[in-house]
């Protein structure tokens, strides 16, 4: 112990009396004091919250009274609580008990395991956490077998603890027979039901250089989805405790802990991956490099998980074939949002990679897409469209011939810093039997931009009170500001723009596209 | 012979600043040809360069348009190094993401470069990530850590929920960029597993490791409160209110609509992170851009105070309104203080 230097009398100096009660009322660990008769003199705030029926006055209740001064903690139960309990002879026939609560192994471990299995969707990282929870609890090496996802080999995570990280490796099927009891165990079959194994037969792979000899193995399933999500091998090195009853238990509990985790995440994996297939056409493409122009296209769908929406765009490069015509680009917006829209996009985009190998007039597409539109199946299929045929022209000019149904009609940004809107109109596609077209050519020169929006950039409504729509006018104003951007950054600065207008409210699917005649910079 | 950095940065700059991409580009990769290491190139070239470019638009030599087109090019400039070596991945699996709303992505996307330098598995989601999208990335990928950006202050209440949402499907995050604070105050405010003030400094954070799961937090961050919920709602209507009024004063010299937006906003990401200095830098910083686009710090007092008196009912904001009025006034004071000296210094004055 150390005392204030200079203090004469250290013990009654430093320790007034006072101070000593106010330190044994502050103190987290439980203080108590008895005489040679065994009847307690001292209980301090902490030991009588542990143990209740303590009492100055009286003798030390039991199962107090049966720990013996010694340098070690015993555990003890009072009124069914753990407590561990130290006691120290202080001469005179006085003895102090020290209390602590004993959080119980089992109790930590299955509050561990519930935050960390139930965290996670991805398989790897369930079977990371299960193997990490075993070394933590039970053993010195854990090995997560994963159900093999494609082909035949089977993935293997595997903790051990000192180590920089996990391993993970892949084994074939005949490989994994070699650990005792494993293939039973993969298929969820168990031969013990505390799934002990011999450790003698533990092949070297399964466990790094330098561990040394296995003295305790257990094997067991992870229980899935009626299938198996894999098996769990724990490891013990020779010369430590077998699995004891406890640990059997707990190791039991992990297993099926595990499995719960590892068959609900492959799940989430397969539907993802399906997922990720299905909707992999309806994203917008990568927008190719074109001789003579550049592209920068922006999609943002309303709905923030599934990245698709009714908002389309997508670019026709000429093919080799009977109909000649020069690239071709299109932006649209199909009626609703989401994964309905998005699906009655991606036809519209097929439909008319189809139509272009018979068809190149512009006006004649979008009869031909109107009538397949309204020929479709499903209600509401109202689509508005623009649709830009590209042609270089000499001097570095590009002429655009466009065609727009239903969609609000493109920006054109001037050398100079103006803006024009494209006189070319055109009706709805979808709705009725004849529609009515009024195109248009816009001739670009070097540097000058074309600009294809949907709505949902106009109509957002945000801004300084919240209340107010972005409009037209201020898109005009943006775009004249963006004269002397590249192409790309002209149209992230116009997604930024509104997507600050909006301010984290209400969304519509948003898209952006821009053509730009010539390379480089207008300048 | 080892190439000149710095002469090298000031001629990226250059070709940055007239948007020639294929003359930033083929500089950066004519230095990776003379042997300069990627990583100087991306922090000694492309990142000083870039942050220049921050200082001449915040003293108005650039127009924002000019400085959106050099960013771009240097976006286009980093993905040459990452395309020009790329060595094969050797460690973990890291996901580089920026806040929701978050558009300042180049940071991201050099440190997400660096760490492929130094051999981790590094992706890049890009700018303003939503967060449903990068749970589901999380989900699907399983990556050992999110690195997440954030430049302004203004997005750490979203940068929060972003870093929560992480945690709880068990990924720890390392926080990066200016607005964790210069010391990354506000990252250990809202529970980051770690912190790095640069890209380089993530790399080495990442190499000394990082738990495989988010350590358990007792409690939760004390950010927040009722008057932040308050202004949170009604910011829209305190904005309209501050521009009627100031326009009812007939404001001889005054900012734009959108500054009053900005002051609302680092207000409100003040209140959540209970740290007045947040607001009161921040009110530094905007007097010395406004005065470079010849716009008073005096604006900026008279702005704050009507804030002030709007927001009767909330004595905690007008606290911090109080500290940014009188930091704006130092603002002032010093601009007029340094006028005088001018005046006095003048030639023949009299």
């Amino acid at each position: 112990m150390k005392w204030a230097t200079g203090s004469a009398d250290p013990c009654h100096r430093a320790v007034s009396p006072g101070l000593m009660a106010a330190l044994l009322e502050h103190s987290r660990e439980g203080v108590v004091v008895c005489d040679a008769d065994g009847v307690v003199t001292l209980a301090n705030p902490a030991a009588v919250r542990l143990a209740p029926r303590l009492e100055p006055g009286l003798p030390l209740p039991a199962p107090l009274d049966s720990v013996l001064s010694a340098p070690e903690a015993r555990v003890v139960t009072h009124d069914g609580r753990q407590i561990q309990v130290r006691a120290e002879e202080l001469g005179e026939g006085r003895i102090a008990w020290y209390l602590t609560a004993e959080t119980s192994r089992r109790t930590e471990f299955l509050l561990e395991a519930a935050r960390r299995l139930a965290a996670s969707l991805n398989p790897h990282r369930c079977a990371r956490a299960a193997a990490e929870l075993g070394t933590r609890f039970l053993c010195d090496a854990a090995v997560v077998f994963l159900p093999p996802a494609s082909g035949r080999r089977i993935e293997w995570i595997r903790v051990v603890p000192g180590r920089s990280g996990p391993d993970e490796g892949a084994v074939p099927a005949a490989a994994a027979a070699e650990v005792p009891g494993l293939t039973d165990a993969l298929a969820g079959l168990r031969e013990d039901v505390a799934g002990r194994q011999d450790p003698g037969g533990t092949p070297d792979w399964l466990l790094p250089e330098g561990f040394g000899p296995v003295g305790h193995l257990l094997v067991l399933p992870l229980p899935g989805n009626s299938v198996s999500a894999g098996a769990l091998v724990l490891a013990r090195r020779a010369g430590r405790p077998s699995f004891d009853e406890d640990d059997q238990g707990m190791a039991y509990d992990l297993a099926t802990r595990a499995g719960a985790a590892i068959s609900a995440a492959c799940l989430f994996r397969d539907q993802s991956t399906v997922n990720g297939i299905l909707t992999g056409d309806l994203l917008p493409p990568d927008l190719p490099e074109i001789e003579g122009m550049r592209l920068a296209g922006r999609l943002r769908a309303s709905q923030q998980a599934g990245a698709i929406g009714g908002d389309f765009y997508d670019v026709y490069l000429p093919e080799s074939g009977p109909v000649e015509r020069p690239p071709l680009v299109i932006l649209g917006d199909v009626c609703g949002k989401g994964a309905r829209a998005a699906v009655l996009a991606g036809q519209v985009r097929h439909s008319l990679r189809t139509l272009l190998l018979m068809e190149s007039r512009p006006e004649r597409l979008l009869e031909l897409l109107n009538r397949s539109l309204l020929a479709s199946p499903s209600p509401h299929s109202y689509v508005t469209l623009i649709l830009a045929a590209l042609r270089t022209a000499p001097g570095g000019h590009v002429q655009v011939d466009l065609a727009v149904a239903g969609h609000p009609p493109p920006l054109v940004l001037r050398r100079d810093g103006t803006v024009e809107e494209v006189a070319v109109r055109g009706s709805l596609l979808g709705a009725l039997q004849k529609i009515s077209l009024w195109p248009a050519t816009v001739d670009l020169a070097p540097g000058e931009t074309c600009l294809l929006y949907s709505d949902g950039i106009t109509e957002a409504f945000g801004g300084p009170s919240g209340r107010e729509m972005f409009g037209e006018e201020r898109l005009r104003r943006a775009l004249a500001s963006c004269a002397v951007m590249p192409v790309d950054a002209l149209v992230e600065r116009l997604e930024q723009l509104s997507t600050d207008w909006l301010r984290g409210g209400q969304q519509d699917d948003r898209a952006l596209l821009a053509v730009r005649a010539g390379r480089g910079a207008s300048r | 012979m080892i190439p000149d950095l710095p002469a090298a940065a000031r001629r990226y700059l250059e070709l940055i600043g007239r948007a020639d991409e294929e003359g930033a580009v083929g500089l950066v990769v004519s230095l990776l040809d003379e042997g300069v290491p990627a990583e100087d190139v991306l922090l000694r070239v492309i990142a000083t360069s870039q942050r220049r470019v921050g200082e001449l638009w915040e003293s108005d030599e650039w127009p924002v348009a000019r400085e959106h087109g050099a960013t771009k090019v240097s976006e286009r400039a980093v993905a040459a190094v990452g395309a020009h070596v790329r060595p094969a991945p050797s460690r973990g699996r890291v996901v580089v993401a920026c806040a929701d709303g978050e558009y300042h992505a180049l940071p991201a996307h050099i440190v997400t470069e660096v760490l492929r330098l130094r051999g981790w598995h590094a992706d890049f989601l890009g700018a303003s990530v939503p967060g449903p999208q990068l749970i589901t990335y999380l989900h699907r990928e399983g990556p050992d850590v999110v690195a997440l950006g954030c430049t302004l202050a203004t997005r750490l209440p979203r940068a929060h929920a972003l870093i929560a949402a992480c945690q709880a499907v068990g990924v720890p995050v390392l926080a990066g960029g200016a607005g964790f604070g210069a010391d990354g105050r506000y990252a250990r405010l809202l529970g980051a597993d770690a912190w790095a003030p640069t890209a380089d400094a993530a790399a080495d954070r990442l190499a000394s490791g990082l738990p495989s799961f988010p350590s358990a937090r007792e409690g939760a961050a004390r950010v927040g409160g009722e008057e932040y919920v308050y202004l949170t709602r009604h910011r829209a209507e305190l904005v309209s209110r501050v521009a009627a009024t100031l326009k009812e004063a007939h404001t001889p010299e005054g900012g734009h609509d959108d500054d009053l937006g900005y002051i609302a906003d680092y207000l409100i990401a003040a209140m959540y992170v209970h740290d007045a200095s947040l607001f009161t830098d921040y009110v530094t910083w905007t007097c010395g851009v406004l005065l470079a686009r010849k716009v008073p710090a005096e604006f900026v007092v008279l702005a704050l105070s009507v804030f002030r008196d709007v927001l009767n009912d909330c004595p905690r904001a007008q606290a911090l309104l109080s500290e940014g009025v009188a930091a704006a006034q130092m603002c002032s004071a010093a601009r007029q203080q340094r006028r005088a000296f001018d005046a006095g210094h003048a030639p023949f004055s009299g």
